[in-house]
């Protein structure tokens, strides 16, 4: 039972990741009915960011200030420089090929994944850097489950960004401007919402959900290399689906599923076989519901 | 205005010239290397002949550029504007004479010829050798994945996935049959029925990349749009994993020894053979019910098209060629590991199908040997290379979103005619 709770809670931890990053795989979805293949290389450069914010802040302040509130400022100051390079992203390469196939717009992302992937190689190297250790690590013995002050963090940041997101998009105008896009693009733009705010808006907030998983990651498994952003980008991708296409609460959920079914498997299985089993699963849900837990069915004119 | 039309006269030679005045062109340039390039690249201070037309030497030492540059034009462009500006009579006559052959009879005749060239060409070094290989195969690639993405109109993304299957097939048929290695033991064969042997490996790697091509298009051709895109990558993912799980085929640590089978003829024959195989299919009933299903599915369906039937035949025939470039390329390299078959590789079959062109066969040649010569070529450059080709491709996915040459069909006939006033 305890071995069940410990492994219960590094699938909460490990699936906070996956749910941050498939939200904005799905958004971006939602607004522009495309997949930013590049997502999982800029949560790879949040982490980097993040990374570099945490430094100076630590040159900065020295041992001043608290280790929670440069970890804090550290996600705030990263989420929106990061949000930034999403707004550049869209603006160079999505924005051109807003007309052309969506094939095409899929190339264009896998070509950014590798520049973003590319620069950050030319800049730090292949080899791994150490995530500068924030906070102390703590751990509590609750009856036999070891829990980590770390993991308490990493979930409550993670289901605190969800929650902001999801009041974002339900109470604000703004929000309600992008449910709006998402329900139909050529006539909300008669409206006077401009697809050129809304998208950017959207591929901001992906971006910066991103960044804070990278950040958080950086906290769990104080190693960055440059092909995380392949690992888990991908897979974020697969959560994202399987939440069905553009649902947001699809892909969160989706997201903490998958971090289940990896972890779970590695319990039970050899860890090698790991993406085997995952994939295979996620192989066998997409068979029985092509669309995913949430997701519409489309009509068939629809393609890529 | 003058060195405009002096230019444009300059090309007029060129624009007279058949396919056979080229190949005539290119066989001078490669003789004259292969007798006196030595010699002509000591003279102008070369280390030794260029391996890629100059462009290694050229990025790796800057001073040799004029050197390396003169060595071109002396060895290539000289003999080519030659026979343009003297030849284009003569070769014009001889090229309609053999025009009047039936189509099958000069069509080999011309690949002959070709081959002739490309094996002196490649004679040099065995850089240049599997380097001209390894184009080969992602002709091969470029083509059976146009095939799906370009004719069929769907994104799949399980192409290394096939590949993988294909090569560890053929491969896993060839160590037990004809090789000694450690994870099969001795050879059952004699040595000297390998070469035999190695077609049946290479299509039963295909065969099943095939059968592995319906586990993904079984349950993702029930619906339209991006599911097959979603399907293919897990499935790509699943075969990756498996094999690496696989410590019978060498799990992760790959598998190697594979004897030398994929030579530069054999590899040539492949080509040329998928060339034609995938022309006619494309041209065929079925490869026009695809593009018909691509078009508009419905309409297709009304016009008694079975849709599903056809898209399935054209996922599995695609596969089917994904799988034998596999085999070959196993045997190319003589060693394979499933990290080989991953998003990198297929980030590269996808540049390589979009720079060339959707739809079209003669687009997917140009793309995969652009693409191959610029990544060996830009190889100097190390990383920058990773940024260079990108960008390129996302210039060209702006102003072009279907690719340089798409939508045109391969017509041998006209590629091969004769030339000049009627």
């Amino acid at each position: 039972m305890e071995y069940f709770l410990q492994n219960f809670i590094n699938a909460l931890q490990w699936g906070s990741f996956y749910a941050l990053i498939a939200l904005g795989y799905s958004m971006v979805y939602s607004i522009l009915m495309l997949f930013n293949f590049a997502h999982g290389d800029i949560f790879m450069i949040g982490a980097y960011i993040g990374f570099c914010i945490a430094s100076l802040f630590i040159l900065l302040f020295g041992g001043a200030a608290p280790g929670w509130l440069v970890l804090i400022l550290t996600i705030i100051v990263s989420m929106f420089l990061t949000s930034l390079l999403g707004v550049l992203i869209e603006k160079i390469g999505y924005r051109p090929l807003r007309n052309a196939p969506r094939a095409s717009a899929a190339i264009t992302g896998l070509m950014i994944g590798i520049i973003l992937e590319t620069s950050n190689i030319a800049i730090f190297g292949t080899k791994r850097i150490a995530f500068p250790q924030l906070v102390e690590t703590v751990t509590y013995n609750i009856s036999g489950v070891f829990i980590t002050n770390k993991k308490i963090i990493i979930v409550a940041i993670s289901l605190f960004l969800m929650a902001g997101l999801h009041f974002f998009i339900e109470k604000t105008k703004w929000g309600m401007a992008m449910r709006a896009m998402s329900y139909d693009f050529l006539t909300v733009p008669l409206m006077g919402i401009s697809l050129n705010v809304i998208a950017p808006l959207t591929f901001a907030i992906g971006s910066a959900l991103a960044a804070a998983a990278g950040i958080l990651y950086g906290l769990a498994y104080p190693v960055l290399d440059p092909y995380m952003g392949i690992l888990l980008g991908w897979k974020a991708f697969v959560a994202a689906i399987l939440g069905g296409r553009g649902s947001i609460l699809g892909a969160a959920l989706a997201g903490f599923l998958l971090g289940f079914i990896e972890i779970f498997t590695a319990m039970i299985f050899p860890s090698t076989l790991r993406d085997l089993i995952a994939y295979s699963i996620i192989l066998i849900i997409l068979t029985v519901r092509p669309h995913g837990f949430f997701g519409k069915a489309h009509s068939s004119s629809l393609r890529l | 205005m003058k060195p405009i039309i002096r230019f444009k006269k300059f090309f007029r030679f060129f624009s007279a010239m058949p396919a056979l005045g080229w190949l005539f062109g290119f066989l001078t340039a490669v003789i004259i290397e292969y007798l006196i390039g030595d010699n002509i690249a000591w003279m102008l201070g070369l280390p030794k002949i260029p391996a890629l037309f100059g462009f290694l030497i050229m990025l790796k030492k800057p001073l040799l550029i004029p050197g390396a540059s003169a060595y071109i034009i002396i060895v290539y462009l000289l003999p080519l504007t030659l026979t343009a500006r003297f030849c284009s009579g003569t070769i014009n006559k001889i090229a309609a004479k053999l025009y009047k052959l039936p189509t099958p009879v000069y069509t080999v005749l011309y690949l002959i010829f070709l081959y002739i060239i490309i094996d002196i060409w490649a004679g040099i070094s065995d850089y240049r050798i599997v380097t001209i290989k390894l184009t080969f195969i992602a002709i091969i690639l470029t083509l059976s994945l146009n095939v799906i993405n370009g004719y069929m109109g769907e994104f799949s993304c399980s192409h290394t996935g096939f590949m993988a299957l294909g090569a560890y097939t053929a491969s896993t048929v060839t160590l037990i049959l004809c090789a000694n290695d450690k994870l099969f033991g001795e050879a059952l064969l004699p040595s000297y029925l390998a070469p035999f042997l190695f077609p049946i490996a290479l299509i039963a790697g295909g065969i099943i990349a095939a059968i592995g091509s319906l586990l993904v298009a079984i349950p993702s051709f029930r619906t339209r749009g991006d599911y097959l895109a979603i399907i293919s990558l897990a499935f790509m993912f699943i075969v990756k994993s498996l094999i690496e799980n696989l410590e019978v085929l060498g799990g992760a640590r790959g598998m190697g020894s594979q004897p030398h089978l994929a030579n530069l003829p054999t590899v040539f024959i492949w080509t040329a053979l998928s060339i034609w195989i995938i022309n006619n299919f494309v041209t065929s009933i079925i490869g026009k019910a695809t593009n018909a299903v691509r078009d508009n599915e419905t309409a297709a369906n009304a016009m008694t098209v079975n849709t599903r039937k056809t898209k399935i035949v054209t996922f599995m025939f695609a596969a089917f060629w994904a799988g034998i470039a596999g085999g070959l390329f196993a045997h190319v390299l003589c060693y394979v590991n499933p990290g080989t078959f991953g998003i990198k590789k297929l980030a590269e079959i996808f540049t390589m199908v979009y720079f060339g062109g959707l739809n079209s066969v003669v687009g997917s040649i140009i793309g995969a040997i652009s693409f191959n010569l610029a990544s060996e070529a830009l190889r100097p450059l190390e990383l920058f290379k990773w940024i260079i080709i990108p960008v390129i491709m996302i210039l060209i996915m702006i102003y072009k979103p279907t690719g340089l040459v798409a939508f045109k069909e391969f017509n041998i006939k006209k590629i091969l005619a004769p030339k000049g006033d009627k």
